[in-house]
């Protein structure tokens, strides 16, 4: 168990290493920030000195060093832009995004299991069959349409819920402000969250669905209904906890997915998190906060991952492979 | 005479198909007494496993009972449903099934299973349940039940398993097991001890068996009366010795001579020409006909006769000098 967390958590930072590398080519390799930086009216002496000053006449390997050890410590330079320190706004702006993510993400799994559970018990079902058509919506249409079409009908035509902002925030502790506090806040996350979440609702759903049937057709199942336990049992503590080895995997990489793709939905809503952050970046090639906000994603992407790994282990006994015991 | 444990009447379960309704159980009647073991035997498809479902009410839909009568110690069962039908599963009757690497939840202790299955059939609490399962373990000869109670189902080998599964099936203490083909998953050397722990354990309790298997072997050793299926009808029901050495029907004699028994010392075994009819297209008059070396125009024409006294469903069965 110790050397598979060991493993893992080892191959976990060599992706990170990747990603970093990549990261940091950016800065190589979009454009020149001296450029950037200085503008049109400058000097050699003062191109050579602001190089040195960034220790960009440093040997390639000694700067990709020099950017971990910074990344390490959260420092990854100063905003182009902004002219502020890429870590304090990312700070800043980290907030609004986990909320986001964290209700479109609750939203996704309670909803998406529960339907996928309902669909496959009762698989010939009228109700059944009207959601698995519904969910097809969810699967086909894209986020920033069902954010578009959430505007304009609930913000638009019916005026409840506002089309975008975070409405009222309260802080809390040193940097992390919330909107759950406030009505305005709890309003403002609704139509965001659900537009979010819905593409990964209706995946879950389906992917419980069908683990679901392929499970309710095993041989155990057969043997548990001959042993004539009741059918909740046999739905819930036999059928469920063998569907959700493969959904819980799935469902770590739509986390991650999540985050990542908060972007569009940040920008239909004008959602003030790191999303809108990294569009507005990428319109100024403010590479710093694109660098950071590419390891940002990764480490959060990796994280989940060898969360969900070491999960694993605890759903299926079969994967504690040092457990003592058992003459096979 | 006492009331048998298992009393099946005219038993026909019926598959509606787009051609048209297959009948994989065909008026099929035979009793099973209080510790007995009725050996049920046949081809793939002929029927005997279709039997079983149908009477723990397990059939796959669209498969149903279409007709006859099931009775558990007297009071028929087949008209039961859902919630009624559940009760009697596992309480009053219990199954085991052919692979017990499939048959057991891999994600729950062994432990688990059986108190879940006691607690829910028995008025007892789950102090007690765990007692019993432990004492349950070690009656169908588990070493170190105690320790083993916390096991998963892959800790265990397959003959372990399939003894974790007899457990499984008997915990609940029913009058009456069907086991369908508790060994035909296993090995040879296991198959002798699990069809021994299962006779032992039907005797000590007094628990019906209906035994369904291919493997004449395991018939000879376990059963004390034998049902032989073909294509979904009876075609001999007798006690054990009687229909292995002196069989009556052509079929049966057809499946004695084809299986390997060392006492027989034949080089080659014999075999049955043609092949089993299928459900949707089965020849006018007796379903063997075809195959039967004794087939004459009555056979071709007149259904076989339903078994209902005697031994075997042929017009012209075998009757060896010996016996008459």
């Amino acid at each position: 168990m110790l050397a598979f967390v060991i493993r893992r958590v080892g191959q976990s930072i060599l992706v990170l290493l990747i990603v970093g590398l990549v990261a940091f080519s950016m800065f190589r390799f979009v454009g020149d920030p001296i450029d950037n930086m200085l503008g049109q009216e400058r000097t050699i002496e003062d191109v050579e000195r602001l190089r040195a000053q960034l220790g960009l006449d440093q040997p390639f390997p000694v700067q990709y060093f020099r950017f971990l050890e910074g990344a390490i410590q959260g420092n990854f330079g100063v905003s182009y832009r902004q002219g502020r320190e890429v870590s304090e706004i990312l700070l800043e702006r980290a907030p609004a995004t986990l909320e986001l993510a964290f209700v479109s993400g609750v939203l996704a799994i309670a909803i998406g299991i529960m339907l996928g559970v309902f669909t496959a018990i009762r698989r010939n079902g009228a109700t059944a069959h009207i959601i698995m058509a519904a969910s097809l919506i969810g699967v086909s249409l894209p986020t920033f349409l069902i954010g578009i079409l959430l505007i304009y009908l609930f913000s638009v035509e019916l005026g409840w819920l506002p089309s975008f902002g975070r409405g009222e925030t309260v802080s809390i502790g040193d940097w992390w402000t919330t909107g759950f506090l406030t009505e305005s806040g709890r309003k403002a996350l609704i139509l965001p969250a659900i537009t979010l979440g819905l593409y990964q609702m209706t995946l879950i759903m389906r992917l419980v669905r069908s683990e679901m049937l392929e499970v309710l057709r095993q041989d155990y199942i057969r043997f548990a209904r001959a042993r004539g336990l009741k059918e909740r049992a046999v739905n819930f503590h036999h059928a469920l906890k063998n569907t959700m080895v493969p959904v819980v995997t799935v469902i770590g990489l739509q986390l991650g997915a999540i985050i990542a793709f908060a972007i569009i939905t940040e920008t239909v809503f004008q959602w003030p998190g790191v999303g809108l952050l990294f569009i507005n970046a990428i319109q100024f090639v403010d590479i710093p906060v694109m660098a950071a906000y590419l390891m940002l994603i990764s480490v959060m992407f990796v994280g989940i991952n060898l969360l969900v790994d070491i999960l694993y282990v605890f759903i299926d006994p079969r994967l504690r492979v040092d457990r003592t015991g058992g003459h096979s | 005479m006492t009331t048998p444990v298992l009393s099946i009447r005219n038993l026909s379960v019926e598959i509606p198909t787009r051609q048209g309704i297959l009948k994989p159980v065909d008026r099929v009647s035979y009793d099973i007494a209080a510790g007995e073991i009725l050996g049920v035997v046949g081809e793939s498809g002929a029927g005997k496993s279709m039997a079983g479902n149908a009477v723990i009410g397990l059939l796959n839909r669209p498969a149903h009972i279409a007709g006859g009568e099931i009775r558990l110690n007297g009071a028929r069962i087949d008209p039961l449903e859902g919630e009624e039908m559940r009760r009697m599963r596992g309480k009053e009757i219990g199954m085991i099934f052919q692979d017990p690497l499939t048959s057991l939840n891999p994600l729950l202790t062994i432990g688990d299973q059986l108190t879940e299955t006691m607690l829910t059939h028995l008025p007892i609490g789950r102090k007690e349940a765990e007692k019993r399962a432990v004492a349950a373990l070690d009656e169908v000869g588990i070493p170190g039940a105690k320790e083993r109670i916390d096991s998963y189902p892959h800790e265990f080998s397959g003959g372990m398993r399939q003894r974790v599964v007899i457990a499984l099936a008997l915990c609940a203490e029913p009058s009456l097991v069907i086991a369908d083909e508790p060994t035909t998953a296993l090995d040879v050397s296991v198959q002798a001890q699990i069809i021994a722990l299962l006779k032992r354990l039907c005797r000590e309790r007094g628990t019906a068996v209906m035994l369904i298997t291919h493997d004449m072997g395991v018939i000879a050793e376990a059963a004390d009366r034998v049902a032989v299926m073909y294509a979904g009808r009876l075609a001999e029901l007798g006690p054990v010795r009687e229909v292995l050495t002196e069989p009556r029907h052509p079929y049966t004699h057809g499946l004695m001579a084809s299986t390997p028994l060392a006492s027989q010392g034949q080089t080659r075994l014999h075999q049955i020409p043609g092949s089993m009819p299928k459900l949707n297209y089965m020849p006018d008059g007796c379903a063997f006909h075809p195959r039967c070396p004794r087939a004459a125009d009555k056979c071709r024409t007149a259904p076989a006769p339903t078994l209902t006294d005697g031994r075997a469903a042929c017009w012209f069965p075998m009757v060896t000098e010996a016996a008459e």
